[in-house]
Formats: structure tokens, C-alpha cells, sequence
């Protein structure tokens, strides 16, 4: 058991999720409603030897952490919508030179300035497809201050094994509402480091060669072995190519190593499934409404399960699928105009049986507004 | 070592045009490098997009080839987290500042050890000859018909005015003496800056009727005086070059050390 337990802000439970999984590097930029998490890694880095930077704006900040990744660091920012809509040119150069990193999006309403105060989770989408060109990407979110520590972990775990962005989504209303969080104790949660190069000084090191597991062990920039990054397409060496094949190889390779893993990638918790009849499906802040409405209607007898998800990029089809095949309805239960509810409904067998609870007004959706979707749709005979 | 030591021939030919400034720059930063003695290990060459951004792929030093204008932001990135490294930013005109702008001004402002530089040709090559915010009013591009109307940065005064510690200017065609800045600038400890003409005849030289890389080549000359000749005393038209700044000042790398240092007290 935690001796470490903190009474904090989930954007202070990210952080010190961050640290356990060994951050290193932090640049940022201010922007409501993530700064704290600028604010307390500014403050807890350098006590550890770290580094911190506040950037000139939001582009600047991502692509300094890519320059620190390279020399070997585990990196992160955080942001929110006007500033991850900037951060996507770098996300995307990101994706294509394969540096781990973690980009943390505390939600708020959009498009443009929007409601920076209000909760919002309408940027899941722009996670996906925020940055031009075909790739894959990995996105997770959390309901409590516990699952974000971890998730925040994995997200530096999953940067970390698949070269890749990882992107945290969370929300204003878990970002800034205060729970308990228990830090565990120093081995209690598995850290993944990078892979290295084990070619020896001398012999050519091909930076951008899959092993046959798919994976790329790095060299840090200021080690003996010298290579070219770039956000063109690119040989082995990683340098600029056009030929089509190398072309269609890396795209391919880009999607398939995180796509062909999904099972690995894939997090998620249930809440009374096995015998629901009504399945939410939901994540982040949101989800707690959902479970808080499942439990009390259980008492009662009626059969409601929630399915959180925690990684929603790639979208977890096979399992929502399976979650879902005994329900009579399913309702998504987000924060938005249905950005998961379109995935859910491509998932599942009977699409015409999901329904959206939802609500894109600054407001947290509260477990009575579920509840009335929840009797209209029971009222149809669903 | 032989100039080819720092380049990764397997890259060449190079992309640059016949009787493009940009090699004879590269040669200049390799001179300079080699004059220095630095081991290739030790530097780390970080460029954005264009045609200067290129020279990146072609040296044998840990090289980052980003995005347009980014290239700064990245290099602080490397700097600050591994301050032991050597970080070489060559940019072009526009990708230094216009899209890049912003990042320019403060990099400079902090004062961050980086050696920045302007290969300044005073167009858009590589997409064809658009004008800069370096080319100045009254040029010819293919997006200025009619001639520019835009007014240019004078990148040793923006230099100067947002912070930076050594500021100096050269041409390709006084490439001995670029090489003797490029040494200095890299030497010091400081953001520092060092702009280069160059000839673009392809595009600028062609629109504006500057000729062939030769007379392009012979303007560098006769178009520019060094600081403090009676030359420039003459005539104050002509371009000045030379090292026009450099000053001590706290470097940012080392100015973290010291939070660190207070930090890790508790």
C-alpha cells in the first residue's frame, strides 16, 4: 500500500504520473485549462536534474521536445484545443520520424477560442486525424486521478515501445476537479525504457530498419553513431526518398505498428457487463456519470453496464463489438456531437441499436441527463 | 581531414542548382569546423525546409531536418536537454524569417547557445522563386509581378535588437572570411548569428537580371564593404560586412544549471 497519498488535481495526478515514468523534458506554452501542469513540472523537473522550458508558443513547444527526445530523454507537453490545433504540423513530423513523445490535451469547448473554462471532449477526432497524411496514433484517456497517474505511465510506455506521439486526452473537469490519488511505490508500476542500438561504433547503424518484431532501436543524438532525421519520406539511413516502394514500405509500416497492436494498446475497464441489458460506453469525466448512474440503477435491479474506455486511438472495434453483442441498446455517453459514437456504431453489429447521451454545452453530463436518453429510448420499446 | 571527411557522400550529387551560393557555404561551416578541430560526434546540425535546409542531409553530424521555420525551436530542444552538444542552425531567408520569425527573435532572446545561420539569397528556391521578407521593396519574384512593395529585415539589427551575443555578415563570395565568423560564432557561448549572401541565379538572378553565378557572384563583391573601410565611409549604400556584435551575456543553458542547482536544495 501507498504511503504517498495527496489529496490533488487531476492535472497534478498527470504529473505525477509523468514523473514515475521518468519525464525528463517539458516544454510548454500557458494555455487554460492545462497550465498547471506546466506550472508543476516547472517547479519538480529541475529538482530532479530536469529540464524545463516555456516556449514561445505552442509549435515551438512540441518541436522541442522532439529535440530533446532525440538526444535520448523521455519528453512531454501539455496543451489544450487552440494549442493542439498548432501542435499538429510537429505531431505529424512526429509520426513520421518516429520520436517517442507525450502530448497531453486537457480539453476544453472549440472549435477556435470556444469555452477555455469548460469541460469539453470534443477533440477526440482531431487526435486521430489532427495532422495531414495517413498514420496511425495512440490515444488514452482516464476518469479519476488514480487511472490517469497509470495512464499517463502507459502513455510513456507506449511512446516509448512504438516510437510514436501518444496522446492524452484528458478534460477540463477531471483536469481541475480534486480527488485522492495513492502514488505507488517505486516498482509497483512497470516503466518501459527505450531500446537502444546494440550496433557497435563503426558498424552502419540503419536508424529507420524494422527489426522483424516491427520495433526500432534508437542511438541518442551525441552518440557514435550519426544519422539523418527527417519528416520526408525516407530510406533506412533516413534519408529523402521518393522511390514508391520505400514510400508505400514506410506508410505501411508507420499504420502497422500500432494498428497490428491494438491488442496490446488497447486499455479499458468494465462495470457490471456480464448480464447488462444496457451498455454505456464512455470515457473520461463523462464516465463517471455513466458508472455513477449504472451503480445506483443496479441497486434497483436494473441490468446497466458501462464499458470505459481508456484508449480510444486505434479504436478498440473488436472489443466494443463483443461488449456490446448482448445489450437490447447501447448509448455512448461523451461530451461531444457523437465523435466515438460514430466509431462505436461502425463497431458493432446492430448499429441502429446505439444511441448518443451527450452534451456540448461546457456543462458536465450528469448522470440524470443519461438517465432521461435512458427511459426515451426504454420508452420505444428498444 | 579533408573536406569530404564531413560529408556523407552516398547523399551527393547534392540537390543545389548550378552556381547556387549554398555549397561554397557548406564548405565555409566545414572549414570552419575542421579550423575548430570538433568532433563530428559532438555537433548536432538541425535544419527546416528549402533549399539551405538540405545541407543537413549532406554532413556527417547528427543531423534533423524538421519543418519550415522550425528549425530553432527543435535545436533549443537538443541544446538544452544535452548542452554539451555543438548546435548548428543554417536556414534560409524566408524559413528564418518569416515562418520562422518568431522563433528567431527568441532564441535570441534567450541568449541560447546555438549558432544560427541566414543563407540569405533573398528568395524562395526551392518552391520556385517567391520573394522574401529579405528581398526588400523594388524586387522581381513570381509573385511579385509588378516588384515588391514589402520592406526588408536587416538580419544583423533584428539580431542585435532581440538579444543576441555575436552578430556578423559575410558573403560566398568572401567564403575565407565567412569561415573566419562561422569559427568565432561557433566558438562563442551565446545565441549567435551569422548571415551569408548568397546567389540564387536560378531564380532571383534570372528575374532581376543579375546574370549568371558569376556577376552574381562579382555583386557580393562590389556591393558590399567591410566594417570600418574607407569604402563603406564612401559610400554608406553598400552592405556592410564583418562582426558587428560580440558581448557577454548569461547563457540560457547555464543560467538552467543554476535553477537546477537551487532546485535539487529543496
Amino acid at each position: 500500500m501507498s504511503k504517498n497519498i495527496r489529496f490533488i488535481q487531476g492535472n497534478e495526478a498527470c504529473v505525477e504520473g509523468a514523473l514515475y515514468a521518468g519525464v525528463e523534458f517539458f516544454a510548454g506554452y500557458p494555455i487554460t485549462p492545462s497550465t498547471e501542469i506546466a506550472e508543476h513540472l516547472s517547479q519538480r523537473l529541475p529538482q530532479r536534474g530536469g529540464k524545463f522550458i516555456q516556449m514561445e508558443d505552442e509549435i515551438a513547444s512540441m518541436c522541442a521536445i522532439i529535440g530533446a527526445s532525440l538526444t535520448g530523454h523521455k519528453v512531454m507537453t501539455a496543451t489544450s484545443g487552440p494549442g493542439f490545433s498548432l501542435k499538429q504540423e510537429a505531431i505529424g513530423y512526429a509520426c513520421m520520424a518516429e520520436i517517442p513523445c507525450v502530448i497531453a490535451n486537457v480539453q476544453r469547448g472549440g472549435p477556435s477560442t470556444g469555452n477555455p473554462t469548460h469541460v469539453s471532449q470534443g477533440d477526440v477526432n482531431q487526435a486521430r486525424w489532427g495532422t495531414h497524411g495517413d498514420h496511425s496514433i495512440i490515444a488514452l484517456t482516464a476518469s479519476n486521478h488514480q487511472d490517469i497517474f497509470s495512464i499517463t505511465v502507459d502513455a510513456f510506455n507506449l511512446a516509448e515501445t512504438y516510437r510514436t506521439p501518444v496522446i492524452l486526452l484528458l478534460d477540463e473537469a477531471i483536469g481541475h476537479l480534486r480527488e485522492k490519488l495513492a502514488i505507488p511505490e517505486e516498482g509497483e508500476l512497470a516503466i518501459v525504457d527505450r531500446l537502444r542500438t546494440s550496433q557497435p561504433k563503426g558498424v552502419d547503424y540503419h536508424p529507420y530498419l524494422p527489426r522483424e518484431d516491427g520495433r526500432l532501436p534508437m542511438s541518442d543524438f551525441g552518440g557514435h553513431h550519426r544519422y539523418n532525421v527527417t519528416g520526408l519520406f525516407h530510406d533506412m539511413w533516413g534519408f529523402p526518398s521518393n522511390n514508391p516502394k520505400i514510400v508505400n514500405e514506410l506508410l505501411r509500416h508507420l499504420t502497422d505498428k500500432i494498428d497490428a497492436n491494438i491488442n496490446s494498446i488497447t486499455r479499458y475497464k468494465e462495470y457490471f457487463l456480464d448480464d447488462a441489458e444496457y451498455v454505456f460506453i464512455s470515457y473520461g469525466s463523462s464516465a463517471r456519470s455513466a458508472i455513477h448512474l449504472a451503480r445506483n440503477r443496479r441497486n434497483k435491479g436494473e441490468k446497466i453496464g458501462v464499458l470505459e474506455l481508456q484508449s480510444i486511438w486505434p479504436f478498440p472495434r473488436d472489443l466494443v463489438r463483443e461488449k456490446c453483442e448482448k445489450a437490447k441498446a447501447v448509448l455512448v455517453v461523451e461530451m461531444n456531437m457523437g465523435q466515438v459514437l460514430t466509431q462505436v456504431k461502425a463497431a458493432v453489429d446492430e448499429p441502429s441499436r446505439v444511441f448518443l447521451a451527450n452534451r456540448f454545452d461546457g456543462k458536465l453530463i450528469t448522470p440524470t441527463d443519461i438517465k432521461r436518453l435512458l427511459r426515451v429510448i426504454q420508452g420505444r420499446g428498444v | 581531414m579533408a573536406v569530404k571527411d564531413y560529408l556523407r557522400e552516398r547523399y551527393f550529387p547534392h540537390m543545389w542548382c548550378p552556381g547556387c551560393g549554398h555549397g561554397t557555404i557548406l564548405n565555409s561551416l566545414i572549414r570552419a569546423i575542421e579550423d575548430l578541430g570538433l568532433d563530428k560526434s559532438e555537433i548536432v546540425m538541425t535544419s527546416g525546409i528549402g533549399c539551405s535546409a538540405r545541407i543537413s542531409g549532406y554532413v556527417d553530424f547528427h543531423s534533423l531536418h524538421t519543418l519550415h521555420g522550425r528549425a530553432l525551436a527543435f535545436a533549443t530542444g537538443v541544446k538544452l536537454s544535452r548542452p554539451e552538444l555543438k548546435v548548428i542552425v543554417p536556414m534560409g531567408d524566408g524559413d528564418a524569417l518569416a515562418i520562422g520569425g518568431n522563433h528567431f527573435i527568441h532564441a535570441a532572446r534567450r541568449n541560447i547557445d546555438i549558432t544560427a545561420v541566414v543563407m540569405n539569397n533573398r528568395i524562395y528556391g526551392m518552391t520556385g522563386g517567391q520573394f522574401s521578407p529579405l528581398s526588400g521593396a523594388g524586387v522581381k519574384a513570381t509573385t511579385a509581378p509588378y516588384k515588391t512593395i514589402d520592406s526588408n529585415f536587416d538580419v544583423v539589427e533584428l539580431a542585435k535588437a532581440a538579444g543576441a551575443t555575436f552578430v556578423a555578415r559575410s558573403t560566398a563570395y568572401h567564403a575565407q572570411e565567412a569561415t573566419g565568423y562561422l569559427k568565432k560564432a561557433i566558438e562563442h557561448k551565446g545565441f549567435s548569428v551569422v548571415e551569408i549572401l548568397s546567389q540564387c541565379p536560378t531564380h532571383y538572378g534570372r528575374k532581376n537580371k543579375e546574370g549568371d553565378a558569376v556577376s552574381m557572384l562579382e555583386l557580393h563583391k562590389t556591393n558590399t564593404a567591410k566594417l570600418g573601410s574607407k569604402a563603406l565611409e564612401n559610400n554608406p549604400e553598400l552592405i556592410a560586412r564583418g562582426v558587428f556584435l560580440d558581448v557577454d551575456r548569461p547563457e540560457y543553458c547555464q543560467e538552467y544549471d543554476k535553477i537546477i542547482e537551487q532546485a535539487s536544495k529543496g
